[in-house]
Formats: structure tokens, C-alpha cells, sequence
């Protein structure tokens, strides 16, 4: 093999191609972030150009119009079969949570709705093990229940490349082809491959402060906000987190909540 | 090139309970200044909210609210750090032993691995256990550290004593450690830094270890294997992808599929953006390809090249770990999986079960329980494309399933067993099963007895034939049906062809027990006396219709 990225690559491909032959119907989440439109780009590697299968984006109307614009632009050029997915409003969620936590939870309610539509049996997934403590946890196939509850505590043994793709009528697989890249892994596969990305990534002077701010993380725009960075190009971004001891999701109000609303939230069936 | 362009080292950190494992991972994270901003802080802040004073190292690796609870790590997690050299990921197996699947889910990927073994306890039950499924799992570097060394005064006695255990535990399974550190994780002694007091150790810290391990290459000097992954028919071209498992393929290469035995060439690799220029592909790559035939190829099939194709045999055997709840027992049936072959199994003999602790062999179990490691022999009905994990370890491990569950995984072992290949296929087509007007009880009725086959088996000149010819009389005498098949016999009219090979001894043996079978249908009581060396052999010859 020629670089590390190839076997990342190759690995992420294999993945695809396994939920594609075992799950159907199969379908794939596609939050139009960096990882999850890097994983695009792979599945149209493994299928040749194609993407046979539909993608769907659970909508908040809370992304930030850059992103709603950067959609449009792949649905168009990409041939996308794009599921628009609405979540529920705010109002109709669990009144307990801390707030921002609650604004997350929509899309934990968007997915449940999305999945009782499209009986899916299979749901490729965007998230990376050094995301966040939790997803460090995940399997690579992971059963979700009926109510799309995560049981964390009993999770099947997943070893040697063999995925328990088999499971009662009623349950579905979340599958995550990219849990084992990182972070900085993902930007440099975007600077070797020429994918296109939502320039919200890039930094650039914040009209206000006047401080150079760019997001590491796109989530909400009620949720989620940028960080400081100087970082313009893609270069700089990969040289950046080389150094950066900031962690990605700082961003995010809600994982800083509590100690355990992100916990909350995963095993309540959110990505 | 920096440092970070590199693949990720993964390294599996295993050990008894409470021997220090999530301290040492904690306290790895800090020496080595890979914690994110704002961790230690809020370390601080999480022990002196729940009273205790000093800190809790292990308290870094805790995500969950029920682990920090209950003080044990109830999945494998994984875990980033980076020395100078480069970076790392940590994948921390819990020490319970009921936790046994995390941690295999966790160390089945690790390049390489760090026992962890406490000063004052020496070597314990999950030491031993967790030592022993390394080494199933095929990972050979091992690096051991001895911790808690502030326990026992930093005493280098101590340390040599315990080693000598450590030592002496591994070199019994057949591993070797790299290395043997002492160091006390709480305090940070010998982690990254050599600290003040163990003067009298002169070997690595444990970063230094890190740093010394190697990442394994990809096997593409091993012959080809290309499981077939699925077929695509895309505009007019029929694509074949998987991924090569090991060897390297090439556009122009006659590629064999097993078990079917139906050969063709590659035209191209496919790929997508568009690149006809690549001509090669090797060990890792998830490629399509291209064949100039319409051969019958479909997922679980065995790409290989001609030379060196992976051995088929419907029998073999497997050194297993078994993870369900519920015991492998003789005479059930199982799913087995390797690369994307699948295929039902029938646990035929449990013929031994290791107990980890003390490597005591039991050899009349009949089940094999949770957790416990053992050797089975599996038949299957149709023939399997195998390769011993000896000669190739990505195509010699096997997965279990039990229903919907992985329940085991192992390692394939086929000594003993014939090469089938060559009875593989019926070579007339055309040919279909007919229904006798008799049934077996119409010519018993008549005979007076039932038609039967005694195999009588032994080694060279130790007295079958004489044997057979006696009861063969005897039989004869009472007024039976008898006739005995000889080994000589036979070799001179309808195994003429055959020789002695391992291939032409099962040949023989096929052939026989088919014949035997024949003949006792007929109402006959068939004696064979012939040399059978393979127990594969012997086990067809009594499945025989």
C-alpha cells in the first residue's frame, strides 16, 4: 500500500461495499460537513462514480445559508437522491434537558421520524471515534433497537473485519465507515482528493471583534459557533491541527452542558 | 514528510483488574502533554468533587457516567496520544472477565500490546488469559511494564522476582516480550519520564517502547487472495470488487476462483475517478475488476492465482476463543465467516479446551464454555476454500456466528487434512439421482439381516487384512452376506491410478467408502480393512450415503 490515507481509504471503501450487500434498504446521513461529504466522495469511489443510494439531511432550518447553499451545489453536481428530512420543532422536545442539549435533540426526533418512513435497515453514518468520548466506544456496525436506543453497556464483539450484519425484525444498523479517522486524516484526504467543502471551514475576520474566527465544527447556527484560528487554507487547517491541543467540538455549547447530556443524547438514538 | 503521516500505531494496553491499566493511560495522556485543553483542570475538579484527594488518573478515560460509578471500564475505547516519534492510538481493554468480547473487539487490531502485571500481585488469572488471547489473535509484540513500583519501595528484587514470573508464564504460549518495564503509573516513574527512583533500571521507559515498535507491512509477498465482496453490473461491464486480502494482482493475471474451480483473466482495474494506467493492485486495496470470460463468480468466492490456491476441504480443524453466553457443543450447527465466505459448520469433535490459567488440556469436553479457549474439528457440506493461518493469517482466522451473534472467532489449522481439489467437481454433467423400487428394509426381509460397512483401520502390517478375512469366514459361516474390500486389493483394479500422496490417499479412501456404501445398500456386510491416516478421511467415508 502507497500512504496511510490509501488504507484508511481502502478500509472506509470495504465498509461501504459490506453495508451495501448486507443492509436493505440502505441509506446515508449526510450532515454536508467535511466528514460526511469526504465519505461521499468514497462512496462514489466504491460504487464507480455512483451513489446507489438516497442521502438525507436532517433539517433544523438552523443551518447556516453557507451550508444550505454548499447542498444545492452537490445535490446538482453529484446527482444526489437527497432526502430533506424536517425535524420536529423545539417546543415538542423533552422540557428536562438543559437547553441546548433540547435544540440537539430535535435531530435525535428528525432521525426516528426519517427511519419510520424509510424503514431502513442500514444507515451510513459520518462519525469519528476521536470526536468525542462516546463514539470512541462505537463499533463499526452498531444495532440500534426499535426506538433507536443505544445499549452501550451490551454491545456485539466486532473483530477481524466481520460485522454482525444479521438482527431481529424491527432494529436497524447505524454504520460508521470512517470511526477510525481523525480529524486532521479527514482534512488532508480533502487536500490530496480536491473535494469540495463549505468554506465556513476556512478563517476569516470576524466583522465585529475583528478577530480572525473560523468553524471547526458545523452544527446549527444556534448551537454552534466558530473558534479563533488564522487558518485560511486547507494548509494551514492541516498544519493547525498538527499543533492544536483545542478540542473540535468546542464549539458545541451542548457538550459542555453537563457531564453527560452528549451521553443523554446518544443513547437516546443522536448520531 | 512530517511524523503524522503516518498510519496511527494501534497498541492494545491489557492486564488484570485494578493492576493499573486506566491509571496508566491517564497518566500517559498527561507526561506525554496529548490531554486537550482544559482536561487536567477538569480532572481536578471531578476528584475533589467526589472527595477523593489524590488525583484519579484513570478518571481521563472515563466517558461515562455509569463507568466513573461502577470504577470500571465497561467497553474497549480508544484513545489518542503522540510521542516525538509519532502517533498513537490507545485502545483500552476492560480487565472483568465478563467484558472478555470488548476487549477482543479491541485488541483484534492492535499492532502491538502492553501487559500490564501489579508489582505486589504478580502474575493473575486475567494476566495469563489476556496474555493467551494475544497471542491467539496473532500480536506478537508484547511489551510488559511491572507497575506500582512505589508499592513495593521501588525494589529491583521485586521487580526481577515478578519478571521471572511474567517471563516464564509467556515463554510457556510461545510469546516473548520486548520489553520489561518497571514503573509506577500513579507517580509517573518510568512512563515518559525516567524519575528518581529507579536508578537501577537501565532499559526504555515505556515511551521508549512505544517508539520501538513496528507497524506491520501489508502481506503482499504472500500469494494472492481476492474474496469476492460482490459483483456490480454497471453500463455493459460486469465488476467484480473485494479486497485483496494478501499477495498482489495484476491486469493480464489468469485469476481462479474457489470453490467453483472456474478460471478467468483480468481485462482491467476499474476505478473511479477514471485511471487506466493502473495495472496492479496489492495486500489492502479495495479495488474492481474486469474478466474476459463470463465465468460464475459471485460474493464469498477466492480469487487466486493458479499456483497456490487456497486448499478445499468440506473438514477441518480450528483453535478457538468462544464468546456466547451459550456453550459450543458437539453436534451443533454454526455460521462461519472468513474474508466474505460464509458457510454452515457442524462442530464434529470438541478435541481439546485449554484452561488459560493454568494450560491444563481437558480431553472429553463436551462443550466449550464462555470465555474458554479450545480445539474443535468443523464439517461443513460443501467444500471450503481454506488456508491455514500458519501459512496466511488474514485467511486463516475464522469468525462464529450463533444466529444472529458473533459468538467466537479462531484460527485455522489443517494438518492432517487432504487437499480436496481434485474430487471436487463432478466431471460429467448430466447426471441425476434415481429411486429404487426396493427399499433397504424389502432386502433385509429377505437376507435376514441388514447390509452394514465395518471400516477396520490400522497402520501398515499391523494385521487388518488377516483380521478381516477371519470375520469375513466367520460371517460367512453363520449364513451372512459378507464381503471384505482390501487395500491391495483394491490398488490393482479401481485405484490402479492412484499413488500415495496425501491427494491420492483420500482419493482412495473417497473411493472406497463410495463403493462400501454401494454394496451395503445392496444388503451386503461390507468389511474394509484399508490404511485411512486422515482423520478427514475416515470421517467422509462414514458420511457416505
Amino acid at each position: 500500500m502507497h500512504s496511510y490515507l490509501d488504507e484508511l481509504e481502502a478500509q472506509t471503501i470495504y465498509i461501504i461495499r459490506e453495508a451495501y450487500n448486507r443492509l436493505h434498504p440502505l441509506g446515508m446521513m449526510w450532515s454536508i460537513g467535511k466528514d460526511s461529504t469526504a465519505l461521499l466522495w468514497m462512496v462514489r469511489k466504491a460504487f464507480f462514480g455512483r451513489v446507489p443510494f438516497p442521502v438525507a439531511l436532517l433539517d433544523t432550518e438552523q443551518e447556516l445559508p453557507e451550508v444550505y447553499a454548499f447542498r444545492d451545489r452537490l445535490i446538482k453536481e453529484w446527482d444526489l437522491e437527497c432526502i430533506n428530512w424536517m425535524c420536529p420543532p423545539e417546543e415538542d422536545m423533552d422540557k428536562t434537558l438543559p437547553p441546548n442539549t433540547r435544540a440537539a435533540m430535535r435531530k435525535t426526533e428528525g432521525l426516528k421520524g426519517l427511519m419510520a418512513e424509510y424503514k431502513f435497515k442500514g444507515i451510513i453514518a459520518g462519525i469519528r471515534r476521536d470526536e468525542q468520548g462516546l463514539r470512541a466506544k462505537e463499533r463499526v456496525f452498531s444495532p440500534r433497537l426499535e426506538d433507536g436506543a443505544w445499549d452501550f453497556k451490551d454491545q456485539p464483539p466486532e473483530f477481524w473485519d466481520q460485522y454482525k450484519t444479521e438482527f431481529p425484525e424491527g432494529c436497524h444498523l447505524r454504520v460508521h465507515p470512517i470511526l477510525q479517522w481523525t480529524e486532521v486524516d479527514i482534512w488532508r484526504y480533502h487536500q490530496r482528493e480536491g473535494i469540495p467543502y463549505c468554506d465556513l471551514y476556512l478563517a476569516r475576520e470576524d466583522k465585529e471583534t475583528g478577530k480572525m474566527m473560523r468553524y471547526r465544527s458545523l452544527g446549527e447556527k444556534n448551537i454552534t459557533f466558530p473558534v479563533e484560528s488564522t487558518a485560511s487554507t486547507l494548509d494551514e487547517i492541516v498544519a493547525e491541527l498538527e499543533t492544536t491541543s483545542v478540542s473540535e467540538r468546542a464549539g458545541r455549547t451542548m457538550d459542555r452542558e453537563t457531564e453527560d447530556s452528549f451521553e443523554k443524547l446518544r443513547a437516546r438514538g443522536y448520531m | 514528510m512530517t511524523k503524522n503521516n503516518k498510519q496511527n500505531m494501534h497498541v492494545v494496553i491489557v492486564g488484570h483488574v485494578d493492576h493499573g491499566k486506566s491509571t496508566l493511560i491517564g497518566r500517559l495522556l498527561y507526561d506525554t502533554d496529548s490531554l486537550p485543553d482544559g482536561k487536567y483542570e477538569e480532572l481536578q475538579e471531578i476528584c475533589k468533587r467526589r472527595g477523593t484527594d489524590a488525583l484519579e488518573w484513570s478518571f481521563v478515560l472515563d466517558a461515562f457516567q455509569a463507568e466513573r460509578d461502577q470504577a470500571v471500564t465497561i467497553d474497549t475505547t480508544q484513545i489518542w496520544f503522540s510521542t516525538e516519534a509519532r502517533d498513537y492510538v490507545i485502545i483500552d481493554a476492560p480487565g472483568h472477565r465478563e467484558f472478555l468480547k470488548n476487549m477482543v473487539s479491541g485488541a483484534a487490531q492492535a499492532d502491538a500490546a502492553i501487559l500490564v502485571v501489579d508489582a505486589t500481585e504478580g502474575v493473575r488469572e486475567q494476566t495469563k488469559r489476556h496474555a493467551y488471547l494475544l497471542s491467539l489473535l496473532g500480536i506478537q509484540q508484547i511489551g510488559v511494564v511491572i507497575n506500582k513500583m512505589d508499592m513495593v519501595d521501588h525494589d529491583p528484587e521485586v521487580f526481577a522476582t515478578v519478571s521471572k514470573e511474567v517471563t516464564a508464564y509467556l515463554g510457556s504460549i510461545g510469546i516473548t516480550p520486548s520489553h520489561i518495564t518497571p514503573i509506577s503509573a500513579r507517580h509517573g516513574d518510568m512512563i515518559s519520564d525516567r524519575g528518581e527512583h529507579m536508578d537501577w533500571y537501565e532499559g526504555k521507559t515505556l515511551t521508549e517502547v512505544f517508539d520501538s515498535f513496528e507497524v506491520a507491512s501489508s502481506p503482499t509477498a504472500q500469494p494472492l487472495r481476492f474474496p469476492v465482496q460482490d459483483v456490480y453490473r454497471y453500463d455493459e461491464k460486469r465488476i467484480i470488487v473485494g479486497r485483496i486480502e494478501t499477495g498482489i494482482l495484476r491486469v493480464g493475471d489468469k485469476i481462479l476462483f474457489s470453490p467453483v474451480n472456474e478460471a478467468a483473466t483480468v481485462v482491467s482495474i476499474e476505478s473511479w475517478p477514471e485511471d487506466p494506467s493502473i495495472v496492479e493492485a496489492s495486500a489492502g486495496q479495495s479495488i474492481g475488476i474486469t474478466l474476459d470470460e463470463r465465468i460464475f463468480v459471485e460474493r464469498g468466492h477466492i480469487g487466486s492465482h493458479e499456483q497456490n490456491a487456497p486448499m478445499l476441504s468440506n473438514v477441518f480443524q480450528a483453535n478457538i476463543f468462544w464468546l456466547s453466553k451459550k456453550a459450543l457443543k458437539v453436534g451443533h450447527s454454526y455460521k462461519v465467516r472468513y474474508g466474505t465466505h460464509e458457510a454452515m459448520v457442524v462442530v464434529q469433535s470438541i478435541d481439546r479446551v485449554i484452561d488459560t490459567d493454568d494450560l491444563a488440556q481437558s480431553e472429553n469436553a463436551d462443550e466449550v464454555a464462555r470465555n474458554a479457549v479450545a480445539e474443535v474439528t468443523l464439517r461443513s457440506r460443501d467444500l471450503l476454500p481454506l488456508d491455514p493461518y500458519a501459512d496466511n493469517q488474514r485467511m486463516g482466522r475464522i469468525v462464529l456466528y450463533d444466529g444472529y451473534d458473533i459468538a467466537g472467532g479462531g484460527a485455522v489449522n489443517m494438518e492432517g487434512y487432504a487437499d480436496q481439489r481434485r474430487s471436487a467437481k463432478p466431471k460429467s454433467e448430466n447426471i441425476y439421482k434415481v429411486d429404487h423400487l426396493l427399499n433397504e428394509g424389502v432386502r433385509a426381509a429377505r437376507q435376514g439381516h441388514h447390509g452394514g460397512v465395518f471400516w477396520f483401520t490400522g497402520l501398515s502390517g499391523s494385521g487388518k487384512s488377516t483380521l478381516a478375512m477371519a470375520v469375513e469366514k466367520a460371517l460367512f459361516e453363520k449364513g451372512l452376506y459378507t464381503y471384505v474390500l482390501d487395500g491391495d486389493n483394491v490398488r490393482h483394479g479401481l485405484n490402479s491410478d492412484l499413488g500415495f500422496s496425501p491427494e491420492d490417499r483420500a482419493e482412495n479412501i473417497r473411493r472406497i467408502g463410495h463403493v462400501a456404501a454401494l454394496m451395503a445398500d445392496a444388503g451386503v456386510i461390507v468389511i474394509a480393512a484399508f490404511i485411512s491416516p486422515y482423520q478427514a478421511d475416515r470421517a467422509r467415508a462414514r458420511s457416505q450415503p
